[in-house]
């Protein structure tokens, strides 16, 4: 499923690499004591660090550090147990210090792995080149006073953890793949809720093309915050394409930082000025090297949870899914806790079947995440235990789903209630089934001429005589001994 | 009676144990030595109010029984680089106008639970970058001693006001900051005792930074004795500055016994500087006399890279303090000269509000950290550091401690070297390899200048190990004698 661009001088493909910004599910601010909650406000979650007063200085906060040690394990990476903070230098209004204390040629985090999970069922393996702690900025409120720029504090200083992809995604679909990768990991390490929407998980996205079959890597340009998985993919295409054109045109790309506009789904240049900058980085003085144990990596380690990849492997091994089934369910923490719950003690095939097919359609069309389900899983199981001990048929099963949806009733009581319990009365199925032939000359007549479709025709009478909750496999066995016999 | 200003932190501290007179009359006396020394201009502000009340709740302690501190009832003042709860910080700078904080230094706050009664904030060296204190927006502060033809002279800096101040009888003590000499070289020129203490050793938290890697607070007092009692109330590990050394704090002032018996001093023969000030050598000669005398050994030490040190130091300290210095941009407080558009705003907030010197150094520290320039400056820069710092260890494991002069002359006049920042630099020379080692040195008055000016001798420690230098300089203050006073007392 290679993604190509064909050029009037002939096919392009893209060269795609990822800065994901997360950030970090904490008590407290990276290096202040502030409080990090969303959507509080303007101006209330600040310290005297935050707000740069004279004086002031930094301090780590230690819990920052073990979630990035723990998104690093996460992603497979190389832990360095020495890393160091430093400042990168500009100035803007929202920039308390005048500086962003990050961390450059010596990270927290190195090289590591993501594995893709392709619609198709197939994989693709990105490289992790690093992930460095560093701290936010506040935000600049322009659209509050038709003269002034306002300034919101509240988010500066909160802990971000950058993760840049090696350029190793070559489609707007592995771009998005690798987003929604990324996101499920974090969210099952609990180290970032992963909400774009909320700006809690940001990406800028370096694009490149180059003729297909080449190797080199071409000068990139970089599209700064895009808040979506959708938009990510959108602006990568759609620079894909405008570098295409230039190469095209006899032209050259720039290396630019540009912005993407989420109404046109386009990408532009912002202005020089905007990003002329030298970042002027060097050590931060005020903060000793980040320096940790191996011991405290290995008790990190030791705490991880089942992580997607995993997951996966073991419901392909154990619960006999096709990897496809395994990756959709897996992809959400929310979603896998579900299934297992549905599929405890039953056949888990039919139990994902269930939660794939049916229920996912429902919640796709209600726009609701799995916590929001209006069916319970403990509920979606007991239908399935139904349908396994033969007290309902799957065709019934549909329609008590149906009325799970509206009541949020428990099925058994829904069965009762409308007494929708399968007849396995063998003397009942067998006075039905003597009606229909009894009633039914010419289609017995049909069948012994060979024509075996007909005996749709006895189940149809039979069930509508019992109101569809005659054991169908029954039904069927009756049949054929009454009218071979 | 002597004069209540005449004393100084051990003596006043017995009296104050014996009844003789009160915290408050002792404020008193000061703050009138503070109002009729004005023409110092060693203050920037004086908070009389402030050290009233502080003065009379020492009374209150005494008279209660409660705990007393190392520092209680003693009048200080505290130099404008240390934030002050609810009093005007200025740092010496136009940029920091009306800037009153909500929050006390560490340094401070601990001066304060010892006791300490604040008689006013200190002149400095804008941003403390200065050996003059002629950089500061509030003025020069004239030092108390006056040249034989009655010129005004430079205090030093950039503690200037703080050395002055405790040189012409404005304070008892006061608290300093060294970043490159910033406390010794101002003791020096002044005639008074101030240290600096290893790295680590006093909370940078509070302190407006100038270079964070340097930057540290130390005492600047009467005599070296004074100097022990309140580096032990300033120093201590502060958890809310990542630098501060976990390490408890000894007693200072036990450990200055005056024996200094079979103590080895190392000599550094690079501080031999060619052209150097023959008042100079003779005065270090006559420390390490005096040091024989008192049965210490003499050992030359080499500390090769002394040379570079100077260098070094000037593209580190401004490296940092263009960093540093980024937060003063008029967005949040102090100075605000609105223009057109934020960069404009930037321009002229910073333009008006940082004085000459600062902008020059935030300009040699943004072009030592410039992407191209930085391997070649501030790398290196970071290379010679560590070949200092390893010298001194190198050399501190065949010595104790290390005596050099403190400056390469004595107190020069108002307007001197003003327009030669080369010049002035090197009156750190001494200095600033111990200030990039991060070791303790001390300053000590040894002898007076043809001119009748102080001159000062330097010891220097190994890191946290201040009670050694303090009992050799306290053996250097006791052979020397000085008691000679300023001309202009206030």
């Amino acid at each position: 499923m290679s993604y190509v661009i064909k050029g009037e001088t002939g096919d392009w493909e893209v060269v795609i690499g990822l800065e994901v910004h997360c950030q970090v599910i904490s008590n407290a601010k990276l290096f202040s004591g502030a409080a990090t909650d969303f959507g509080a406000e303007p101006n209330t979650q600040v310290s005297l660090v935050d707000a740069a007063m004279p004086g002031m200085l930094p301090v780590i906060n230690e819990q920052c550090v073990r979630q990035a040690i723990k998104t690093g394990l996460g992603l497979k990476a190389q832990i360095n147990t020495k890393s160091v903070f430093a400042r990168k230098n500009y100035f803007y209004a929202d920039l308390p210090q005048g500086y962003q204390i990050s961390q450059a040629d010596q990270p927290i985090v190195g090289a590591g792995t993501i594995i893709l999970d392709m619609p198709d069922g197939s994989t693709r393996e990105i490289g992790i080149e690093r992930l460095h702690l560093e701290q936010d900025a506040g935000k600049s409120l322009h659209d509050q006073d038709p003269k002034r720029t306002f300034i919101d504090l509240n988010r500066t200083g909160v802990a971000l953890m950058e993760i840049v992809s090696d350029p190793d995604m070559r489609s707007p679909e592995e771009a998005g793949a690798y987003l929604r990768k990324l996101r499920s990991i974090v969210r099952y390490l609990e180290t970032c809720d992963g909400n774009m929407d909320q700006g809690s998980m940001r990406c800028d996205v370096n694009v490149s093309v180059r003729p297909v079959g080449s190797d080199e890597l071409r000068t990139r340009a970089e599209t700064k915050n895009v808040n979506s998985v959708r938009f990510a993919m959108q602006a990568i295409e759609f620079e894909a394409a405008r570098q295409v054109e230039i190469y095209d045109n006899g032209g050259e790309v720039v290396q630019e930082t540009r912005l993407f506009d989420s109404q046109k789904g386009t990408t532009r240049s912002m202005r020089s000025k905007e990003h002329a900058h030298d970042y002027r980085y060097f050590p931060d003085p005020d903060l000793l090297p980040l320096v940790f144990s191996d011991e405290l990596v290995a008790e990190i380690k030791a705490t991880l949870p089942e992580l997607p990849d995993e997951r996966k492997d073991r419901y392909i091994n154990d619960f006999g899914l096709s990897p496809y089934d395994a990756g959709v369910l897996v992809a959400e923490k929310d979603t896998a806790i579900y299934f297992e719950e549905v599929a405890k003690g039953r056949d888990a095939k039919m139990a994902a079947n269930w939660v794939i097919n049916n229920l996912f359609a429902v919640l796709s069309d209600k726009g609701v995440g799995i916590s929001e389900s209006p069916i319970s899983a403990p509920n979606l199981g007991e239908l399935l235990g139904l349908i396994a001990d033969d007290t309902i048929s799957t065709k019934i099963a549909k329609d008590v789903f149906e009325v799970m949806l509206e009541t949020g009733d428990a099925p058994q009581k829904i069965v009762e209630d409308k007494g929708l319990k399968q007849i396995t009365d063998t003397g009942a199925i067998e006075a039905a089934v003597d009606a229909a032939i009894a009633a039914g000359a010419a289609q017995v007549a049909q069948y012994k001429g060979g024509n075996e479709k007909i005996l749709g025709w006895f189940v149809g009478q039979v069930m509508k005589a019992t109101q569809g909750k005659a054991n169908p496999g029954q039904v069927n066995k009756l049949l054929k001994e009454k009218l071979d016999g | 009676m002597t004069k209540l200003t005449d004393l100084n932190i051990a003596t006043a501290r017995d009296g104050l144990a014996k009844g003789d007179f009160s915290a408050a009359e002792l404020a008193e006396a000061y703050i009138q030595a503070v109002e009729a020394g004005r023409d110092l201009n060693a203050y920037i502000t004086e908070t009389p109010e402030v050290a009233l009340e502080r003065a009379r709740e020492s009374d209150d302690r005494r008279a209660k029984g409660d705990h007393i501190g190392a520092m209680d009832g003693i009048p200080v003042a505290m130099k404008d680089l240390f934030c002050t709860e609810g009093v005007l910080t200025t740092a010496g700078s136009h940029i920091l106008d009306g800037f009153v904080p909500a929050y006390e230094s560490t340094v401070s706050a601990n001066l304060r639970s010892a006791g300490a009664v604040m008689l006013g904030k200190t002149n400095l060296d804008e941003f403390a970058m200065g050996s003059s204190n002629i950089t500061s927006y509030y003025g020069p502060v004239k030092n108390p001693w006056t040249g034989s033809d009655g010129k005004d002279l430079v205090p030093g800096g950039s503690s200037g006001g703080s050395a002055a101040a405790v040189a012409g009888g404005l304070a008892m003590a006061a608290t300093g900051t060294d970043t490159g000499g910033s406390i010794r070289q101002p003791a020096s020129f002044c005639g008074i005792v101030g240290i600096k203490p290893t790295y680590g050793r006093c909370s940078r938290w509070g302190v407006v930074a100038f270079a964070s890697s340097l930057d540290q607070a130390g005492p600047m007092t009467q005599t070296v004795q004074d100097a022990a009692i309140m580096l032990g109330a300033m120093a201590g590990h502060d958890p809310k500055d990542s630098t501060s050394a976990p390490i408890a704090v000894p007693d200072f002032e036990a450990a200055v016994t005056g024996d200094v018996k079979g103590l080895t001093i190392g000599i550094p023969k690079e501080y031999k500087m060619d052209g150097m000030d023959p008042q100079i050598q003779a005065l270090w000669d006559q420390g390490i006399a005096w040091l024989k005398d008192a049965g210490c050994n003499i050992k030359e030490v080499s500390l090769p890279h002394t040379k570079y040190a100077l260098a070094a130091y000037y593209i580190v300290a401004p490296a940092e303090a263009s960093a540093n210095l980024a937060r003063y941009d008029g967005v949040r407080y102090g100075l605000r000269v609105p223009g057109d558009s934020l960069d404009d705003m930037y321009m002229n907030t910073r333009g008006e509000g940082f004085g000459d010197e600062v902008q020059r150094r935030i300009l040699i520290g943004t072009y030592a950290l410039s992407s191209g320039y930085y391997d070649a400056y501030y790398i290196k820069a970071q290379k010679v550091r560590t070949l200092i710092a390893n010298d001194f260890k190198t050399a501190f494991q065949d010595v104790d401690a290390i005596l050099t002069p403190t400056a390469p002359s004595a107190a020069f006049a108002l307007g001197e070297k003003q327009d030669d920042p080369v010049a002035m630099y090197l009156n750190d020379v001494f200095t600033v390899p111990t200030s990039l080692a991060g070791l303790p040195g001390i300053s000590v008055p040894a002898g007076l200048s043809s001119d009748g000016l102080p001159l000062g001798l330097q010891v220097i420690g190994k890191a946290f190990d201040e009670g050694t230098l303090l009992n050799v300089a306290s053996k250097l203050e006791s052979a020397a004698a000085f008691n000679h006073k300023p001309g202009r007392e206030g």
